[in-house]
């Protein structure tokens, strides 16, 4: 009763950091998304017309997926350009681990399509292009973004441990929290990222159902 | 481009003496030596059991896939040198299930082809209502659903409607009713006749059903492990005495629900 009193004192007092965390941790996590979706969908779309590839992209996004985190984020650190302390290194990290996900959905999805609707796509004289974007893609849409949506609770995650490498966030309180053997500092991060989760899989969800089409 | 195809008589499409084998292997032969010519205006049935080829010769018209050997003439023209999305776009094409995109509501999906060749939209709105009535679907009522919200003989009715929205000269039909229950397939099959005679298309139609085959061939080409074993109109067909053509006659004796 008294820690929970003491852990809500503490959050009112320092509600303007914690915000100012929680904001740079949902930026750590659109930034790192954004890119992760605009590699990992076009690769997804090229690898579906060449399933020779496929192994090899899935298998590479894997290698990322199973590293733990925090030592990709140590193997990344040594590494000139893209490595270092600080964000950058930290969406380096954010992005190989939401490329898996994203991939393995984009291409799930738009090889998983009914045969007798790419059949009559191509018997209506579709181009190779036209039956992808009009075709295929609409019709995977769902299962692409119920990737992303794993993808983001992934990276809300680990963004959370991104800390540990100077990149800011929520995982900062942690942290500190454990450092110093403080329980309230350590929910002032772990509430933020935990409601965080939930608030982006609730949203995505609703997105995912209403894309379903039949 | 279409309309070129339209005005051209004779042979409409031609196999000249047409093997094809899977990945070029020449011992898994799936059509073997087929020579047959289909002028405009008929209506070949090619009949037989699954895996006669039937299918597979269906596909090699609008150069879904391509002889290994000999080759297939449409309007004349090897289908090896057609532009495969332009020979496409000038042949209707109805399977079974229809195929339906389903994130198209049905109107779109009737005006697929036209909007691939870009036709304005007062011209392909026209065309939906024209075709939707053709087949028997009220425009106002069925344009906006989606394939979803339909019978499995509606769908049937939308995929022929959009297999004729580009007025195609061909047809070409892989068991469009082998999965609906037998009142709706003998509605939909009483309705297509009608309809097939009263556009004067040249069609291509691929069944297992003698009856089927009966009722709508203006010819009836019989095919058995990848060959034609025998062609003949329907009021002759019976009386041939190629052993296939026996047994198929015996199924038609002892089907399920069929009259004595």
């Amino acid at each position: 009763m008294s820690a929970g009193l003491g852990a809500w004192s503490f959050f009112m007092e320092h509600r303007a950091e914690i915000l100012g965390a929680t904001l740079e941790h949902v930026e750590l996590v659109l930034i790192s998304m954004v890119i992760a979706m605009f590699i990992a969908v076009p690769l997804g779309m090229f690898v579906v017309q060449r399933p020779a590839l496929r192994a090899i992209s899935i298998g590479v996004a894997n290698v990322f997926q199973t590293i733990p985190s925090l030592a990709l984020f140590g193997f990344l650190i040594p590494i000139p350009f893209i490595g270092g302390i600080g964000k950058r290194t930290a969406i380096v990290a954010l992005v190989l681990y939401a490329l898996l996900p994203i991939l393995r959905n984009t291409y799930v999805g738009l090889s998983g399509i009914d045969p007798a609707v790419l059949e009559a796509a191509e018997a209506m004289g579709m181009t190779p292009l036209q039956v992808l974007f009009r075709v295929r893609f609409p019709l995977a849409l769902a299962v692409i973004l119920a990737g992303i949506r794993t993808a983001t609770i992934i990276t809300i995650g680990i963004a959370t441990i991104a800390a540990a490498i100077g990149a800011g966030g929520l995982g900062t309180f942690i942290f500190r929290g454990v450092a110093l053997v403080s329980d309230s500092l350590i929910l002032a991060g772990a509430i933020p990222a935990a409601l965080l989760a939930l608030f982006a899989d609730f949203l995505l969800g609703l997105l995912e159902r209403r894309l379903r089409v039949a | 481009m279409n309309a070129k195809i339209s005005n051209f008589s004779g042979n409409l499409i031609e196999f000249r003496n047409v093997s094809f084998h899977i990945n070029d292997i020449p011992r898994r032969e799936v059509i073997s030596g087929v020579t047959l010519a289909v002028p405009a205006g008929d209506a070949v049935v090619l009949l037989g059991r699954s895996g006669s080829g039937k299918t597979t010769l269906l596909r090699l018209i609008n150069a879904m896939l391509l002889p290994s050997r000999g080759e297939v003439l449409v309007q004349g023209r090897a289908t090896l040198e057609w532009d495969p999305i332009r020979l496409r776009r000038g042949i209707g094409y109805v399977i079974q299930e229809a195929g339906l995109f389903p994130h198209f509501t049905v109107g779109e999906n009737v005006a697929l082809v036209p909007s691939l060749e870009k036709w304005d939209r007062e011209r392909t709105e026209a065309r939906v209502g024209e075709l939707l009535r053709l087949v028997g679907l009220e425009p106002g009522e069925f344009a906006g659903r989606r394939p979803r919200e339909l019978s499995g003989g509606q769908r049937q009715r939308v995929g022929v409607a959009r297999a004729l929205a580009a007025d195609p000269p061909i047809l070409l039909m892989d068991e469009p009713f082998g999965a609906l229950d037998p009142v709706t397939r003998a509605e939909l099959q009483r309705e297509f006749r009608a309809l097939a005679e009263r556009l004067g298309k040249t069609i291509v139609f691929v069944t297992h059903d003698l009856r089927e085959a009966l009722l709508l061939a203006s010819r009836i080409v019989l095919l058995e492990a990848g060959r034609i074993v025998a062609v003949a109109p329907p009021q002759e067909f019976l009386r041939l005495e190629h052993p296939e053509v026996r047994a198929f006659a015996a199924s038609l004796e002892t089907g399920p629900g069929v009259p004595a």
